[in-house]
Protein backbone atom coordinates (compact mmCIF):
# COMPACT_ATOMS: atom_id res chain seq x y z
CA UNK A 1 0.00 0.00 0.00
CA UNK A 2 1.18 3.43 -0.85
CA UNK A 3 1.13 5.85 2.05
CA UNK A 4 0.49 9.26 0.19
CA UNK A 5 -1.36 11.45 2.41
CA UNK A 6 -4.79 13.04 1.52
CA UNK A 7 -3.99 16.77 0.41
CA UNK A 8 -5.47 19.14 3.34
CA UNK A 9 -7.64 21.01 0.45
CA UNK A 10 -9.32 17.89 -0.01
CA UNK A 11 -11.02 17.93 3.79
CA UNK A 12 -11.11 21.72 3.74
CA UNK A 13 -13.35 21.22 0.03
CA UNK A 14 -15.48 18.32 1.61
CA UNK A 15 -16.10 20.34 5.08
CA UNK A 16 -17.74 22.85 2.35
CA UNK A 17 -19.32 21.28 0.60
CA UNK A 18 -21.00 19.53 3.88
CA UNK A 19 -21.44 22.84 5.02
CA UNK A 20 -23.40 24.20 1.76
CA UNK A 21 -25.56 21.00 1.63
CA UNK A 22 -26.30 21.21 5.10
CA UNK A 23 -27.24 25.16 4.75
CA UNK A 24 -29.03 24.17 1.05
CA UNK A 25 -31.17 21.02 3.21
CA UNK A 26 -31.90 23.76 6.34
CA UNK A 27 -33.79 26.28 3.29
CA UNK A 28 -35.63 23.44 1.17
CA UNK A 29 -36.45 20.98 3.73
CA UNK A 30 -39.81 20.64 4.86
CA UNK A 31 -39.41 18.32 7.73
CA UNK A 32 -38.54 19.86 10.95
CA UNK A 33 -36.65 17.07 12.18
CA UNK A 34 -34.72 16.69 8.67
CA UNK A 35 -34.14 20.46 8.79
CA UNK A 36 -32.32 19.94 12.55
CA UNK A 37 -30.06 17.38 11.05
CA UNK A 38 -29.30 19.80 8.08
CA UNK A 39 -27.74 22.01 11.26
CA UNK A 40 -26.28 19.17 13.09
CA UNK A 41 -24.39 18.52 9.63
CA UNK A 42 -23.63 22.46 9.14
CA UNK A 43 -21.80 22.00 12.33
CA UNK A 44 -20.04 19.02 11.50
CA UNK A 45 -18.22 20.68 8.87
CA UNK A 46 -17.22 23.43 10.97
CA UNK A 47 -16.03 20.08 13.41
CA UNK A 48 -13.83 19.00 10.19
CA UNK A 49 -12.69 22.43 9.07
CA UNK A 50 -11.22 22.89 12.70
CA UNK A 51 -9.48 19.27 12.85
CA UNK A 52 -7.55 20.02 9.62
CA UNK A 53 -6.55 23.43 9.98
CA UNK A 54 -5.34 22.06 13.79
CA UNK A 55 -3.33 19.39 12.09
CA UNK A 56 -1.78 21.55 9.40
CA UNK A 57 -0.46 23.71 12.16
CA UNK A 58 0.36 20.81 14.03
CA UNK A 59 -1.71 22.13 17.12
CA UNK A 60 -4.09 20.82 19.54
CA UNK A 61 -6.15 24.00 19.94
CA UNK A 62 -8.86 22.83 17.00
CA UNK A 63 -8.89 19.52 18.54
CA UNK A 64 -10.20 20.80 21.41
CA UNK A 65 -12.47 23.23 19.75
CA UNK A 66 -14.23 20.67 17.99
CA UNK A 67 -14.67 18.80 21.41
CA UNK A 68 -16.40 22.41 22.40
CA UNK A 69 -18.52 22.90 19.46
CA UNK A 70 -20.06 19.18 19.90
CA UNK A 71 -20.91 19.55 23.70
CA UNK A 72 -22.44 22.53 22.63
CA UNK A 73 -24.30 20.43 19.76
CA UNK A 74 -25.18 17.73 22.27
CA UNK A 75 -26.90 20.32 24.31
CA UNK A 76 -28.46 22.20 21.69
CA UNK A 77 -29.98 18.78 20.18
CA UNK A 78 -31.22 18.34 24.02
CA UNK A 79 -33.50 21.30 24.21
CA UNK A 80 -34.13 21.58 20.21
CA UNK A 81 -35.51 18.07 20.71
CA UNK A 82 -37.27 18.71 23.56
CA UNK A 83 -39.16 21.46 21.79
CA UNK A 84 -39.78 20.01 18.40
CA UNK A 85 -41.59 17.24 20.93
CA UNK A 86 -43.82 19.80 22.39
CA UNK A 87 -44.47 21.13 18.80
CA UNK A 88 -45.69 17.85 18.07
CA UNK A 89 -48.52 17.37 21.11
CA UNK A 90 -49.55 20.49 20.27
CA UNK A 91 -50.27 20.29 16.65
CA UNK A 92 -49.90 16.69 15.43
CA UNK A 93 -47.23 17.61 12.77
CA UNK A 94 -43.48 17.77 11.65
CA UNK A 95 -44.52 20.10 8.62
CA UNK A 96 -42.26 23.39 8.96
CA UNK A 97 -45.43 25.13 7.10
CA UNK A 98 -47.94 24.29 9.36
CA UNK A 99 -46.61 25.48 12.02
CA UNK A 100 -46.91 29.31 11.27
CA UNK A 101 -50.08 30.97 12.82
CA UNK A 102 -48.47 34.18 13.20
CA UNK A 103 -48.87 37.16 10.60
CA UNK A 104 -50.33 40.31 10.53
CA UNK B 1 4.48 28.76 28.01
CA UNK B 2 3.91 29.34 31.29
CA UNK B 3 4.39 26.05 33.61
CA UNK B 4 1.98 27.33 36.15
CA UNK B 5 -1.75 27.36 34.34
CA UNK B 6 -3.62 27.85 37.63
CA UNK B 7 -5.10 30.85 37.06
CA UNK B 8 -4.37 33.78 40.07
CA UNK B 9 -6.79 34.73 42.19
CA UNK B 10 -6.93 38.23 40.37
CA UNK B 11 -8.31 36.29 37.14
CA UNK B 12 -10.93 34.81 39.23
CA UNK B 13 -11.82 37.96 40.72
CA UNK B 14 -12.15 39.06 37.07
CA UNK B 15 -14.48 36.16 36.15
CA UNK B 16 -16.06 36.48 39.47
CA UNK B 17 -19.98 37.68 37.93
CA UNK B 18 -20.07 34.44 35.79
CA UNK B 19 -18.92 32.60 38.92
CA UNK B 20 -21.79 33.98 41.07
CA UNK B 21 -24.73 33.86 38.48
CA UNK B 22 -23.82 30.41 37.83
CA UNK B 23 -23.68 29.10 41.35
CA UNK B 24 -27.04 31.01 42.01
CA UNK B 25 -28.60 29.73 39.27
CA UNK B 26 -27.95 26.22 40.23
CA UNK B 27 -29.00 26.98 43.48
CA UNK B 28 -32.38 28.33 42.85
CA UNK B 29 -32.89 24.64 40.67
CA UNK B 30 -31.83 22.94 43.68
CA UNK B 31 -34.37 25.26 45.86
CA UNK B 32 -37.43 24.50 43.31
CA UNK B 33 -37.04 20.78 43.73
CA UNK B 34 -37.07 21.29 47.30
CA UNK B 35 -39.68 23.87 48.19
CA UNK B 36 -42.51 21.43 46.46
CA UNK B 37 -45.74 23.13 46.14
CA UNK B 38 -44.89 26.07 47.90
CA UNK B 39 -45.46 29.71 46.38
CA UNK B 40 -42.24 30.29 43.84
CA UNK B 41 -42.21 34.30 44.06
CA UNK B 42 -39.58 33.70 46.83
CA UNK B 43 -37.19 31.99 43.99
CA UNK B 44 -37.80 35.63 41.89
CA UNK B 45 -36.24 37.18 44.96
CA UNK B 46 -33.18 34.72 45.47
CA UNK B 47 -32.01 35.40 41.42
CA UNK B 48 -33.01 39.31 41.95
CA UNK B 49 -30.27 39.08 44.76
CA UNK B 50 -27.61 36.61 42.64
CA UNK B 51 -27.82 39.31 39.42
CA UNK B 52 -26.92 41.65 42.09
CA UNK B 53 -24.04 40.76 43.71
CA UNK B 54 -22.96 39.99 40.57
CA UNK B 55 -23.48 43.21 39.17
CA UNK B 56 -21.11 44.30 42.16
CA UNK B 57 -19.02 41.88 41.27
CA UNK B 58 -18.73 43.37 37.72
CA UNK B 59 -18.54 47.16 38.84
CA UNK B 60 -15.78 45.56 41.59
CA UNK B 61 -13.59 43.37 38.84
CA UNK B 62 -13.59 46.75 36.73
CA UNK B 63 -11.15 48.62 39.60
CA UNK B 64 -8.20 46.05 38.30
CA UNK B 65 -9.04 45.59 34.96
CA UNK B 66 -7.03 43.47 32.95
CA UNK B 67 -6.96 39.55 30.79
CA UNK B 68 -7.92 36.66 32.43
CA UNK B 69 -7.49 32.83 31.74
CA UNK B 70 -4.46 32.88 28.82
CA UNK B 71 -6.17 36.16 27.63
CA UNK B 72 -9.09 34.41 26.94
CA UNK B 73 -11.48 36.98 29.49
CA UNK B 74 -10.83 40.66 28.60
CA UNK B 75 -11.96 42.95 31.71
CA UNK B 76 -12.60 46.76 30.79
CA UNK B 77 -14.09 49.58 30.60
CA UNK B 78 -16.19 48.47 27.66
CA UNK B 79 -16.71 44.72 29.16
CA UNK B 80 -17.96 46.30 32.48
CA UNK B 81 -20.45 48.55 30.56
CA UNK B 82 -22.22 45.37 29.07
CA UNK B 83 -22.17 43.45 31.91
CA UNK B 84 -23.61 45.96 33.91
CA UNK B 85 -26.20 46.67 31.06
CA UNK B 86 -27.04 42.79 30.63
CA UNK B 87 -27.66 41.90 34.57
CA UNK B 88 -29.77 44.85 34.59
CA UNK B 89 -32.28 43.56 32.00
CA UNK B 90 -31.86 40.40 33.88
CA UNK B 91 -33.31 42.13 37.51
CA UNK B 92 -35.64 44.47 35.20
CA UNK B 93 -37.01 40.77 33.40
CA UNK B 94 -37.44 38.85 36.68
CA UNK B 95 -39.67 42.32 38.34
CA UNK B 96 -41.56 42.21 34.66
CA UNK B 97 -42.30 38.05 35.18
CA UNK B 98 -43.18 37.09 38.59
CA UNK B 99 -46.75 38.36 38.69
CA UNK B 100 -47.38 37.05 35.05
CA UNK B 101 -46.24 33.81 35.91
CA UNK B 102 -48.06 33.62 39.21
CA UNK B 103 -51.48 34.25 36.77
CA UNK B 104 -50.01 31.64 34.28
CA UNK B 105 -49.83 29.78 37.37
CA UNK B 106 -46.52 28.38 35.69
CA UNK B 107 -44.21 30.30 38.24
CA UNK B 108 -41.11 27.97 39.13
CA UNK B 109 -37.57 27.87 39.80
CA UNK B 110 -36.52 26.79 36.53
CA UNK B 111 -37.53 30.08 34.87
CA UNK B 112 -34.95 32.31 36.76
CA UNK B 113 -32.63 29.50 36.83
CA UNK B 114 -33.08 29.28 33.14
CA UNK B 115 -32.75 34.11 32.90
CA UNK B 116 -30.06 33.32 35.38
CA UNK B 117 -27.89 31.16 32.77
CA UNK B 118 -28.96 33.34 30.03
CA UNK B 119 -27.32 36.18 31.55
CA UNK B 120 -24.34 34.16 31.88
CA UNK B 121 -23.77 33.78 28.37
CA UNK B 122 -24.54 37.24 27.55
CA UNK B 123 -21.67 38.27 30.12
CA UNK B 124 -19.64 36.19 28.86
CA UNK B 125 -20.14 37.53 25.95
CA UNK B 126 -19.32 41.12 26.99
CA UNK B 127 -16.01 40.03 28.61
CA UNK B 128 -14.82 37.34 25.81
CA UNK B 129 -11.48 37.77 23.93
CA UNK B 130 -11.02 35.27 22.27
CA UNK B 131 -13.24 33.93 19.33
CA UNK B 132 -14.45 30.61 20.63
CA UNK B 133 -15.19 32.10 24.09
CA UNK B 134 -17.34 34.03 22.43
CA UNK B 135 -19.07 30.76 20.72
CA UNK B 136 -19.65 29.25 24.26
CA UNK B 137 -21.05 32.64 25.97
CA UNK B 138 -23.98 32.63 22.79
CA UNK B 139 -24.16 29.23 22.90
CA UNK B 140 -25.02 29.39 26.47
CA UNK B 141 -27.40 32.73 26.34
CA UNK B 142 -29.24 31.36 23.39
CA UNK B 143 -29.70 27.67 24.35
CA UNK B 144 -31.21 29.16 27.55
CA UNK B 145 -33.35 31.56 25.89
CA UNK B 146 -35.10 29.00 23.65
CA UNK B 147 -36.19 27.05 26.16
CA UNK B 148 -37.81 30.63 27.94
CA UNK B 149 -38.98 31.58 24.59
CA UNK B 150 -41.35 27.94 24.58
CA UNK B 151 -41.90 27.99 28.48
CA UNK B 152 -45.49 27.78 28.58
CA UNK B 153 -45.39 24.60 26.72
CA UNK B 154 -48.92 24.53 26.36
CA UNK B 155 -49.44 26.83 25.14
CA UNK B 156 -49.65 26.90 20.89
CA UNK B 157 -48.01 30.52 20.00
CA UNK B 158 -45.44 29.89 22.52
CA UNK B 159 -44.50 26.20 20.51
CA UNK B 160 -44.24 27.99 17.83
CA UNK B 161 -42.57 30.82 18.77
CA UNK B 162 -39.37 28.67 20.17
CA UNK B 163 -39.11 26.43 17.39
CA UNK B 164 -38.50 29.29 15.06
CA UNK B 165 -36.16 30.94 17.55
CA UNK B 166 -34.29 27.72 18.02
CA UNK B 167 -33.74 26.79 14.52
CA UNK B 168 -32.81 29.88 13.09
CA UNK B 169 -30.46 30.69 16.05
CA UNK B 170 -28.86 27.34 15.87
CA UNK B 171 -28.90 27.89 11.72
CA UNK B 172 -27.05 31.65 12.33
CA UNK B 173 -24.41 29.87 14.87
CA UNK B 174 -23.66 27.61 12.50
CA UNK B 175 -22.34 30.23 10.16
CA UNK B 176 -20.68 32.21 12.71
CA UNK B 177 -18.92 29.30 14.02
CA UNK B 178 -18.30 28.00 10.14
CA UNK B 179 -16.51 32.18 9.73
CA UNK B 180 -14.58 31.31 13.08
CA UNK B 181 -13.12 27.90 11.44
CA UNK B 182 -11.96 29.35 8.92
CA UNK B 183 -10.45 32.58 10.59
CA UNK B 184 -8.63 29.81 13.03
CA UNK B 185 -7.11 28.47 9.47
CA UNK B 186 -5.85 31.78 8.38
CA UNK B 187 -4.52 33.47 11.16
CA UNK B 188 -3.53 30.27 13.22
CA UNK B 189 -5.46 31.81 16.27
CA UNK B 190 -8.37 33.04 17.85
CA UNK B 191 -7.51 35.21 20.24
CA UNK B 192 -8.57 38.82 19.23
CA UNK B 193 -5.90 40.58 19.50
CA UNK B 194 -3.46 38.44 17.89
CA UNK B 195 -5.87 37.83 15.02
CA UNK B 196 -5.44 41.84 14.73
CA UNK B 197 -1.70 41.30 14.44
CA UNK B 198 -1.80 39.00 11.98
CA UNK B 199 -4.09 40.57 9.91
CA UNK B 200 -2.36 44.21 10.00
CA UNK B 201 0.74 42.18 8.39
CA UNK B 202 -1.53 41.74 5.61
CA UNK B 203 0.26 38.01 4.95
CA UNK B 204 -3.37 36.42 4.78
CA UNK B 205 -5.10 36.16 1.65
CA UNK B 206 -7.48 39.27 1.59
CA UNK B 207 -10.85 37.73 -0.10
CA UNK B 208 -10.55 34.59 2.17
CA UNK B 209 -10.00 36.94 5.47
CA UNK B 210 -13.49 38.74 4.06
CA UNK B 211 -15.44 35.66 3.57
CA UNK B 212 -15.05 34.38 6.82
CA UNK B 213 -15.65 37.96 8.63
CA UNK B 214 -19.03 37.68 6.42
CA UNK B 215 -19.79 34.30 7.85
CA UNK B 216 -18.62 35.49 11.21
CA UNK B 217 -21.15 38.65 10.40
CA UNK B 218 -24.37 36.67 9.44
CA UNK B 219 -24.24 34.96 12.13
CA UNK B 220 -24.26 37.97 14.89
CA UNK B 221 -26.26 39.73 12.21
CA UNK B 222 -29.09 37.14 13.02
CA UNK B 223 -28.46 37.70 16.62
CA UNK B 224 -29.46 41.33 16.74
CA UNK B 225 -32.11 41.06 14.06
CA UNK B 226 -30.49 43.43 11.59
CA UNK B 227 -31.82 43.13 7.86
CA UNK B 228 -32.01 40.72 5.81
CA UNK B 229 -31.89 38.63 8.89
CA UNK B 230 -34.31 40.26 10.63
CA UNK B 231 -37.21 37.49 9.66
CA UNK B 232 -37.68 35.11 12.54
CA UNK B 233 -37.87 38.44 15.27
CA UNK B 234 -41.58 38.98 14.61
CA UNK B 235 -42.59 35.57 14.79
CA UNK B 236 -40.83 34.63 17.66
CA UNK B 237 -41.51 38.33 19.63
CA UNK B 238 -45.11 37.71 18.90
CA UNK B 239 -45.56 34.67 19.89
CA UNK B 240 -43.24 34.33 23.24
CA UNK B 241 -45.03 35.44 26.48
CA UNK B 242 -44.46 38.96 26.90
CA UNK B 243 -41.63 38.91 29.61
CA UNK B 244 -39.79 36.63 27.49
CA UNK B 245 -39.71 39.17 24.32
CA UNK B 246 -38.55 41.97 26.96
CA UNK B 247 -35.92 40.17 27.70
CA UNK B 248 -35.01 38.39 24.09
CA UNK B 249 -35.25 41.76 22.98
CA UNK B 250 -32.80 43.79 25.33
CA UNK B 251 -30.38 41.23 26.16
CA UNK B 252 -28.54 38.83 23.72
CA UNK B 253 -29.39 42.22 21.20
CA UNK B 254 -27.29 44.06 23.30
CA UNK B 255 -24.36 41.36 24.36
CA UNK B 256 -24.52 40.64 20.50
CA UNK B 257 -23.64 43.90 19.36
CA UNK B 258 -20.72 44.47 22.16
CA UNK B 259 -19.45 41.31 20.39
CA UNK B 260 -20.07 42.97 16.73
CA UNK B 261 -18.11 45.79 18.21
CA UNK B 262 -15.38 44.31 19.77
CA UNK B 263 -14.54 42.46 16.91
CA UNK B 264 -15.10 44.19 14.24
CA UNK B 265 -13.65 47.14 15.82
CA UNK B 266 -10.47 45.18 16.81
CA UNK B 267 -9.55 41.70 14.85
CA UNK B 268 -10.83 43.13 11.67
CA UNK B 269 -9.98 46.82 12.11
CA UNK B 270 -7.73 46.33 9.39
CA UNK B 271 -9.62 45.46 6.55
CA UNK B 272 -12.58 47.95 7.49
CA UNK B 273 -12.80 48.88 3.80
CA UNK B 274 -14.37 45.52 3.27
CA UNK B 275 -17.02 45.56 5.57
CA UNK B 276 -17.65 49.31 6.25
CA UNK B 277 -19.83 49.27 3.04
CA UNK B 278 -21.75 46.15 4.01
CA UNK B 279 -22.54 47.62 7.43
CA UNK B 280 -23.97 50.70 5.40
CA UNK B 281 -26.17 49.20 3.61
CA UNK B 282 -27.37 46.85 6.27
CA UNK B 283 -27.62 49.44 8.67
CA UNK B 284 -29.87 50.97 6.01
CA UNK B 285 -32.46 48.16 4.92
CA UNK B 286 -32.71 47.58 8.91
CA UNK B 287 -34.04 50.91 9.73
CA UNK B 288 -36.25 50.65 6.39
CA UNK B 289 -37.46 47.50 7.03
CA UNK B 290 -37.76 48.29 10.77
CA UNK B 291 -39.65 51.07 10.10
CA UNK B 292 -41.98 50.36 7.34
CA UNK B 293 -42.76 47.05 8.70
CA UNK B 294 -43.97 48.30 12.29
CA UNK B 295 -46.58 51.10 10.30
CA UNK B 296 -48.93 48.03 9.31
CA UNK B 297 -48.90 46.30 12.43
CA UNK B 298 -51.99 45.99 14.66
CA UNK B 299 -50.74 43.63 17.27
CA UNK B 300 -48.63 45.46 19.71
CA UNK B 301 -45.95 42.91 20.33
CA UNK B 302 -45.40 42.65 16.51
CA UNK B 303 -45.47 46.05 16.11
CA UNK B 304 -42.63 46.33 19.03
CA UNK B 305 -40.41 43.83 17.36
CA UNK B 306 -40.31 45.58 13.97
CA UNK B 307 -39.69 48.93 16.07
CA UNK B 308 -36.82 46.94 17.62
CA UNK B 309 -35.61 45.90 14.42
CA UNK B 310 -35.56 49.08 13.29
CA UNK B 311 -33.43 50.74 16.97
CA UNK B 312 -31.09 47.76 15.60
CA UNK B 313 -30.75 49.42 12.74
CA UNK B 314 -29.84 52.98 14.07
CA UNK B 315 -27.18 51.25 16.12
CA UNK B 316 -25.87 49.68 13.40
CA UNK B 317 -25.33 53.12 11.76
CA UNK B 318 -23.12 53.81 14.87
CA UNK B 319 -21.34 50.71 14.70
CA UNK B 320 -20.87 51.47 10.54
CA UNK B 321 -19.25 54.85 12.14
CA UNK B 322 -16.15 53.10 13.17
CA UNK B 323 -14.83 55.48 15.56
CA UNK B 324 -14.34 56.02 19.33
CA UNK B 325 -17.59 58.06 18.90
CA UNK B 326 -19.53 55.69 17.47
CA UNK B 327 -18.53 53.32 20.06
CA UNK B 328 -19.44 55.61 22.64
CA UNK B 329 -23.30 55.79 20.56
CA UNK B 330 -23.81 52.27 20.56
CA UNK B 331 -22.94 51.45 24.49
CA UNK B 332 -25.31 54.65 25.22
CA UNK B 333 -28.36 53.85 22.86
CA UNK B 334 -28.93 50.36 23.86
CA UNK B 335 -28.47 51.57 27.79
CA UNK B 336 -31.57 53.55 26.87
CA UNK B 337 -33.31 51.17 24.44
CA UNK B 338 -33.03 48.34 27.20
CA UNK B 339 -34.59 50.59 29.38
CA UNK B 340 -37.34 51.38 27.33
CA UNK B 341 -37.81 48.50 25.16
CA UNK B 342 -38.57 46.58 28.80
CA UNK B 343 -40.67 49.60 30.07
CA UNK B 344 -43.11 48.91 26.68
CA UNK B 345 -42.99 45.34 27.19
CA UNK B 346 -43.80 45.60 30.60
CA UNK B 347 -46.70 47.76 29.91
CA UNK B 348 -48.33 44.87 27.63
CA UNK B 349 -48.02 42.43 29.78
CA UNK B 350 -49.94 44.09 32.27
CA UNK B 351 -52.36 44.89 29.43
CA UNK B 352 -52.34 41.21 27.99
CA UNK B 353 -53.42 39.40 31.26
CA UNK B 354 -53.72 35.64 31.62
CA UNK B 355 -53.27 33.99 28.19
CA UNK B 356 -52.60 37.26 26.97
CA UNK B 357 -56.00 37.70 25.20
CA UNK B 358 -55.60 41.91 24.98
CA UNK B 359 -52.41 42.44 23.06
CA UNK B 360 -53.54 44.84 19.95
CA UNK B 361 -53.11 48.27 19.95
CA UNK B 362 -56.61 48.74 19.66
CA UNK B 363 -56.83 47.25 23.34
CA UNK B 364 -55.21 50.43 24.55
CA UNK B 365 -58.15 52.80 23.43
CA UNK B 366 -59.55 54.85 26.73
CA UNK B 367 -56.37 53.75 28.48
CA UNK B 368 -56.10 57.93 29.78
CA UNK B 369 -59.43 57.29 31.71
CA UNK B 370 -59.42 54.34 33.43
CA UNK B 371 -55.49 54.09 34.64
CA UNK B 372 -53.82 57.30 34.21
CA UNK B 373 -50.56 55.99 35.76
CA UNK B 374 -49.20 53.57 33.19
CA UNK B 375 -50.67 55.93 30.62
CA UNK B 376 -48.28 58.04 31.88
CA UNK B 377 -45.59 55.43 31.62
CA UNK B 378 -46.25 54.46 28.52
CA UNK B 379 -46.35 58.17 26.73
CA UNK B 380 -42.93 58.83 28.47
CA UNK B 381 -41.38 55.44 27.14
CA UNK B 382 -43.12 55.74 23.43
CA UNK B 383 -41.90 59.30 23.56
CA UNK B 384 -38.52 58.30 24.12
CA UNK B 385 -38.85 55.25 21.20
CA UNK B 386 -39.63 58.32 19.08
CA UNK B 387 -36.79 60.44 20.21
CA UNK B 388 -38.33 63.20 21.70
CA UNK B 389 -35.58 65.71 23.39
CA UNK B 390 -35.31 65.15 27.33
CA UNK B 391 -35.56 61.23 27.34
CA UNK B 392 -33.05 58.69 26.81
CA UNK B 393 -34.19 57.83 23.46
CA UNK B 394 -33.57 61.30 21.98
CA UNK B 395 -29.44 61.93 23.09
CA UNK B 396 -29.23 58.09 21.56
CA UNK B 397 -30.58 58.76 17.89
CA UNK B 398 -28.82 62.03 18.83
CA UNK B 399 -25.22 60.37 19.47
CA UNK B 400 -25.55 58.01 16.59
CA UNK B 401 -26.19 60.27 13.94
CA UNK B 402 -23.16 62.72 15.42
CA UNK B 403 -21.02 59.50 15.37
CA UNK B 404 -22.40 59.18 11.56
CA UNK B 405 -21.90 62.48 10.59
CA UNK B 406 -18.44 62.94 12.24
CA UNK B 407 -17.24 59.72 10.19
CA UNK B 408 -18.57 61.58 7.00
CA UNK B 409 -21.72 59.03 6.27
CA UNK B 410 -24.02 62.41 5.49
CA UNK B 411 -26.14 60.03 3.67
CA UNK B 412 -26.89 57.23 6.12
CA UNK B 413 -27.78 59.96 9.07
CA UNK B 414 -29.44 61.77 6.69
CA UNK B 415 -31.64 58.76 5.71
CA UNK B 416 -31.82 57.79 9.27
CA UNK B 417 -33.20 60.79 10.33
CA UNK B 418 -35.92 60.40 7.75
CA UNK B 419 -36.60 57.12 9.23
CA UNK B 420 -36.90 57.96 12.59
CA UNK B 421 -39.87 60.45 11.17
CA UNK B 422 -41.81 57.26 9.68
CA UNK B 423 -41.42 55.67 12.88
CA UNK B 424 -43.03 58.91 15.20
CA UNK B 425 -46.36 57.72 13.08
CA UNK B 426 -46.75 54.25 14.14
CA UNK B 427 -45.64 55.51 17.93
CA UNK B 428 -48.10 58.30 17.94
CA UNK B 429 -50.56 55.97 17.09
CA UNK B 430 -50.41 54.32 20.35
CA UNK B 431 -50.73 57.22 22.08
CA UNK B 432 -53.63 58.53 19.95
CA UNK B 433 -55.30 55.36 20.59
CA UNK B 434 -55.09 55.66 24.70
CA UNK B 435 -56.05 59.26 24.71
CA UNK B 436 -58.68 60.23 22.45
CA UNK B 437 -60.84 56.76 21.77
CA UNK B 438 -63.23 55.54 24.34
CA UNK B 439 -63.05 52.62 26.25
CA UNK B 440 -63.86 49.35 24.89
CA UNK B 441 -64.20 45.95 26.06
CA UNK B 442 -60.15 45.62 27.06
CA UNK B 443 -60.38 48.30 29.30
CA UNK B 444 -63.41 46.74 31.48
CA UNK B 445 -61.96 44.90 34.32
CA UNK B 446 -57.90 45.84 34.52
CA UNK B 447 -55.92 44.14 36.76
CA UNK B 448 -54.06 46.15 39.34
CA UNK B 449 -50.37 46.93 38.94
CA UNK B 450 -48.66 44.71 40.70
CA UNK B 451 -45.82 45.68 43.21
CA UNK B 452 -42.89 44.37 41.09
CA UNK B 453 -44.41 44.89 37.90
CA UNK B 454 -44.63 48.35 39.43
CA UNK B 455 -41.16 49.32 40.53
CA UNK B 456 -40.50 47.55 36.81
CA UNK B 457 -42.63 50.25 35.41
CA UNK B 458 -40.88 52.84 37.36
CA UNK B 459 -37.55 51.80 36.89
CA UNK B 460 -37.79 51.90 33.22
CA UNK B 461 -39.19 55.50 33.16
CA UNK B 462 -37.48 57.10 35.66
CA UNK B 463 -34.12 55.80 33.89
CA UNK B 464 -35.68 56.63 30.35
CA UNK B 465 -36.14 60.48 32.13
CA UNK B 466 -32.64 60.78 33.76
CA UNK B 467 -30.62 59.38 30.53
CA UNK B 468 -32.40 62.30 28.85
CA UNK B 469 -32.13 65.25 31.29
CA UNK B 470 -28.25 64.14 32.55
CA UNK B 471 -26.85 62.10 29.86
CA UNK B 472 -23.56 62.36 31.45
CA UNK B 473 -24.45 59.77 33.35
CA UNK B 474 -22.86 57.30 31.83
CA UNK B 475 -22.08 58.86 28.75
CA UNK B 476 -18.96 60.18 30.63
CA UNK B 477 -17.72 56.41 31.25
CA UNK B 478 -18.79 55.26 27.97
CA UNK B 479 -16.85 57.76 26.04
CA UNK B 480 -14.01 56.51 28.62
CA UNK B 481 -14.45 53.02 27.54
CA UNK B 482 -15.15 53.46 23.97
CA UNK B 483 -11.49 53.02 23.21
CA UNK B 484 -11.36 49.38 23.44
CA UNK B 485 -8.14 48.79 25.02
CA UNK B 486 -6.50 48.92 21.60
Amino acid sequence: MPNVPVPLNYYLTLSAILFMIGAAGFIIRRNIITVFMSIELMLNAVNLTFVTFSYQFRQVDGHIYSFFVMVVAAAEAAVGLAIILTVFKNRSTLTIDDVSSMKN
Amino acid sequence: MPANFMPSAAEYFRFAPEIILTIVGTLVMILEAMTGDRDKSSLGYVSLLGLAAAMAAAVAANNDPGLAFQSMIIVDGFATFFRVLVLGVGMLTILVSTNYLSEAKANSGDFYALILFSVVGQSLMACANELIMIFIGIEISSIASYILAGYLRDDRRNNESALKYFLMGSFATAFLLYGVAWIYGLTGSTNLGEIRTVLSHGTAPTAMVGISAALMLVGLAFKVSAAPFQVWAPDVYQGSSAPISAFMSAGPKAAAFAVMVRVFYTSFDSISNQWEPVFWIMSLATMVIGNFAALQQRNIKRMLAYSSIAHAGYVMVAVTSHSAVGTAAVMFYLASYCLMNIGAFAVVTWMARDGEKFVEVDDFSGLAQKQPFVTAILTVLILSLVGVPLTGGFFGKFLVFKAAIDSHLMWLAILGLLNSAVAAYYYLRVLVVMYFREPGASTVNLPPVAGTLRVAMLVTTLGTIALGIFPGLILGFATQSSTLGK
